[in-house]
């Protein structure tokens, strides 16, 4: 169980353009998944060829266990490292069967030991019987879990994977992933996943850093950096969100257009500050159709997205400039057009 | 998905380059690079240090001479004679293959681009031995003509799939007539192709050889080559070739500006559907009796007088045992330029592949200075540098395989750079991160993913050594002969069925590599 510490980490490629990363700091506990989430060019690619060792850093450190990979006047070259990557595409040597793509990693070991643990971590993969074909004779899923396979052989101190499952269809991906998970539970390294993707970071990380301008934005676990947002700008990165005007009235409430919201109280946000204004956040499954004769807060549907396993209400609410999004489970028994009433669920998080 | 308050993606964000950043070069390929990288631009440098040996008046009174003016001026008009043919035979045949309802146009394509493989010697070597009267200006247009339109033919017949067919029939709704059409709206698209390949010919043509020494038509080239035969003075052949080469660099600076122009063309066009072909009508016959004028004056007509000259040859002009010796001799010297151009391309290959920067790019162009030097330029350079620093290499083989390296390294270098760049560069990042330092995994990873690109850049080089003429008329060890060198003398003597079983060989050996390669690609 290795945690990988980066500290102030800072690159950038030539004055003209802004620093890629701006002084960086991620803190992954050992045997953990943490999942870097970010824009396209956040640096989140960048962060992870530092790791690797394919980049030098212009600043800061990186640290595996005791090691120092990435400081002051150290450079490890990426094979000393003991970093598995699995690229974007798996990238497995075209050249060479499925045995000896996983067995690559494995020097120093005599010719039977290389053998059994390259069949070993077939079988954590679940391809066992797989190693004498050749990469092209796999299917994508195939690939990519037989990358990992040969990212894990070596048993490396951190595996970094590279938005693994971009290249897969979108049936695949689910299985994929929770394959690719449960390899790495049980081979007990610490990982890195970069992905643009937030449900995949939601769903398969213990943990999510959020990656904006070249820095971390927000790093918590998948519930809290949802439910929790450090901001209004992740709240809208990591899922749809929906933000209200409101006025804190003290006793961990707030008044919005859609009546007194129960304030989230557990965050580090400003929930003291008893009476300030601000904008409070809502996820579209927090808010509820209900009546309309209830005389409560009401609006006129405006449109319906129907997606199978649930719909997206547009609601344009009395007294409120822009419009709502909700999100309702089972049959809409609404059409665009008619008046509905709203009702809020479960307790929203107000940013000052 | 994410109306009114809901918060869209950031704004700034901008798109990540997959480009990979300049990396330092590892030492286990730059030092081999920058060596190769030296010994390409070495004979360049040189010439230029023996043109002004003896002061730069004296330089610039050769070149300044009556006779200097003149084979300048047969030069560039032969040029010029040569790059007007080419453009007709190239831009129309492209278009009557491309875009008409031209019977058999596949096959038309094909036989157009075969002149290609045809040395310009052979093709001097037919029309010499079957019209004698020829020779001087109008043999020399003709040959150079019939073995290099193909260079304006291919890059004008791939502009013409490239182009949106939508803008022809844009122009005809808007009341152009087919002929105003082509001329106004296809003709301008095209316009970059056809100069880049005009370009080729042109230097084609200046660093011709063997076309318009057999012809004897004095040009450049064989003014160059006169002097040095001629004089112990050997300032006026390096001064001499000091200003073709400077001819043939700026045609080379001309195409690359060229190509610049024509990837901006291209730019937004995606993929265009392919254009309805233009029904021929009346013009059928017509079109159909150009295509095989050509093919039959580039390919037929070579084949043809090849076949009659070994038919009446007889057991005095016909030397089984001196044919294989020289055959031997020629697969010889070809396979060793084919392996020292492989083993010279390969780190800089690697390197243009891999990584970017001043230095690679750097020394990509010099590995790239062959192709502005003609052969004979190369040859009378490595001479006079190894007559003064390197006496024991004089008329021995590791001058000529030295010049064969400098002259085609172009040609290895971008089948190494393209092969590597087919390889995905993550390959080599799983690598290092799977504990192998960067020279193995050069050995491990890139070579052998490369190799199959590699063996056909060798296989290439290897074609081309065995063609050439010039570097190996002067360089050769005394006594050796190559194929190429016999058929030149040969025919220099009028003894042409003698000649024609040196061509037959040449063009059998070039044929086996050419046709692996053929089936390598497809």
């Amino acid at each position: 169980m290795t945690e990988l510490r980066i500290e102030g980490l800072t690159k950038s490629y030539g004055p003209p353009a802004p620093p890629v990363l701006d002084g960086l700091d991620l803190t992954v506990p050992g045997g953990a998944l943490a999942a870097v989430l970010g824009p396209s060019g956040c640096g989140k690619t960048t962060l992870l060829r530092i790791i690797a060792g394919f980049l030098h850093a212009d600043a800061g450190s990186v640290t595996v266990g005791e090691r120092v990979m990435t400081g002051p006047g150290v450079h490890l070259p990426p094979e000393r490292r003991r970093i598995g990557i699995v690229p974007q595409e798996g990238a497995l040597f075209p050249h060479l069967s499925v045995a000896r793509n996983v067995a690559f990693g494995l020097t120093g070991l005599d010719r039977t030991t290389r053998r059994r643990r390259a069949e070993e971590m077939l079988e954590l993969v679940g391809l066992t019987g797989y190693g004498e074909r050749m990469p092209h004779e796999l299917s994508g899923g195939q690939q990519q879990r037989i990358a990992l396979a040969r990212a894990l052989a070596p048993r490396p101190a951190l595996v970094l994977l590279d938005e693994p499952f971009n290249a897969l269809d979108s049936a695949l991906r689910a299985g994929v992933r929770a394959d690719v998970r449960a390899a790495l539970r049980l081979s007990g390294a610490t990982a890195v996943l970069v992905t643009h993707d937030q449900q995949e970071a939601l769903s398969t990380a213990d943990l999510v850093a959020v990656v904006r301008d070249g820095r971390v934005a927000q790093c918590d676990t998948p519930q809290q950096v949802y439910r929790r947002p450090a901001d209004p700008w992740i709240a809208g990165f990591v899922g749809d969100a929906v933000l209200l005007p409101a006025t804190a009235l003290g006793g961990g409430t707030a008044d919005t257009a859609l009546g007194t919201i129960p304030l989230a109280t557990d965050t580090d946000t400003d929930t003291d500050t008893v009476n300030g204004t601000g904008t409070v956040l809502l996820r579209p499954e927090q808010l509820e159709l209900t009546e309309p004769t209830s005389g409560a807060v009401g609006g006129t549907v405006t449109e319906v997205r129907f997606y199978g396993h649930d719909a997206m209400v547009t609601v344009a609410v009395d007294g409120l400039a822009d419009p709502v999004d909700l999100r309702t489970a089972g049959p809409v028994a609404v059409q665009p057009g008619e008046r509905t009433g709203i009702r809020v669920r479960g307790e929203a998080v107000l940013h000052s | 998905m994410k109306t009114g308050t809901s918060v869209g993606a950031d704004p700034r964000s901008r798109p990540v380059s997959r480009l990979r950043p300049a990396g330092r070069v590892p030492w286990v390929l730059g030092l081999p690079a920058v060596v190769a990288a030296v010994f390409a631009v070495l004979p360049l440098v040189y010439l230029c240090v023996r043109a002004l040996e003896r002061g730069p008046g004296y330089a610039w009174d050769i070149v300044t001479t009556e006779r200097a003016a003149l084979l300048l001026g047969r030069s560039v008009g032969l040029a010029a004679v040569v790059v007007a043919a080419c453009l007709v035979l190239g831009v129309s045949l492209a278009w009557l293959t491309t875009r008409t309802a031209l019977p058999w146009a596949r096959g038309w394509a094909v036989l157009v681009t075969l002149p290609l493989a045809v040395p310009s010697y052979v093709a001097a070597f037919a029309w010499l031995s079957a019209a004698p009267q020829l020779a001087g200006f109008t043999g020399s247009a003709l040959s150079l003509t019939l073995v290099s339109f193909p260079y304006v033919h291919l890059p004008v017949a791939a502009a013409l799939r490239r182009t949106d067919p939508a803008q022809e029939e844009t122009a005809r709704s808007l009341g152009l007539g087919p002929v105003r059409t082509f001329f106004r709206v296809t003709l301008p698209q095209l316009r970059p192709a056809a100069a880049g390949g005009a370009v080729l010919v042109a230097l084609y043509v200046f660093s011709d050889f063997g076309a318009v020494s057999l012809m004897r038509y004095d040009t450049f080239t064989r003014g160059i080559y006169t002097s040095y035969r001629a004089s112990f003075d050997r300032t006026p052949a390096a001064a001499l070739s000091v200003v073709l080469v400077a001819l043939t660099v700026a045609l080379v600076a001309a195409e690359a500006r060229t190509r610049g122009r024509a990837r901006y063309v291209r730019t937004g066009t995606g993929t265009a559907r392919p254009a309805d072909p233009a029904p021929l009508g009346k013009w059928l016959v017509a079109s159909l009796s150009w295509c095989g004028a050509v093919t039959a004056a580039a390919v037929a007509f070579p084949l043809t007088t090849l076949g009659y000259w070994l038919a009446v040859g007889n057991s005095a002009t016909w030397d089984p045992a001196r044919l294989t010796e020289t055959a031997t001799a020629t697969l010889g010297v070809a396979a060793a330029g084919a392996a020292l151009t492989t083993a010279l391309a390969l780190p800089i290959g690697v390197v243009a592949a891999r990584h970017r920067g001043r230095v690679a790019h750097l020394l990509e162009q010099a590995a790239y200075a062959g192709h502005a030097l003609p052969g004979i330029t190369v040859a009378l350079s490595l001479v006079f540098f190894a007559v003064r620093y390197a006496h024991p290499l004089y008329q021995e083989l590791p001058l000529l395989v030295g010049a064969y390296a400098v002259l085609f390294l172009p040609v290895a270098v971008a089948a190494t750079r393209a092969a590597v760049l087919q390889a995905p560069p993550g390959l080599e990042d799983v690598a290092r991160s799977l504990g192998r330092g960067p020279w193995r995994v050069l050995r491990e990873v890139t070579v052998p993913l490369a190799a199959p690109g590699v063996a056909a850049g060798a296989a290439l080089t290897f074609v081309v050594c065995m063609k050439e003429l010039p570097a190996t008329l002067l360089l050769r060890p005394t006594g050796m002969d190559t194929l190429a060198t016999r058929l030149w003398t040969e025919t220099g003597t009028a003894s042409y069925a003698a000649a024609a079983p040196y061509a037959a060989a040449l063009i059998l050996l070039a044929a086996i590599p050419s046709y692996l390669l053929g089936r390598h690609r497809t």
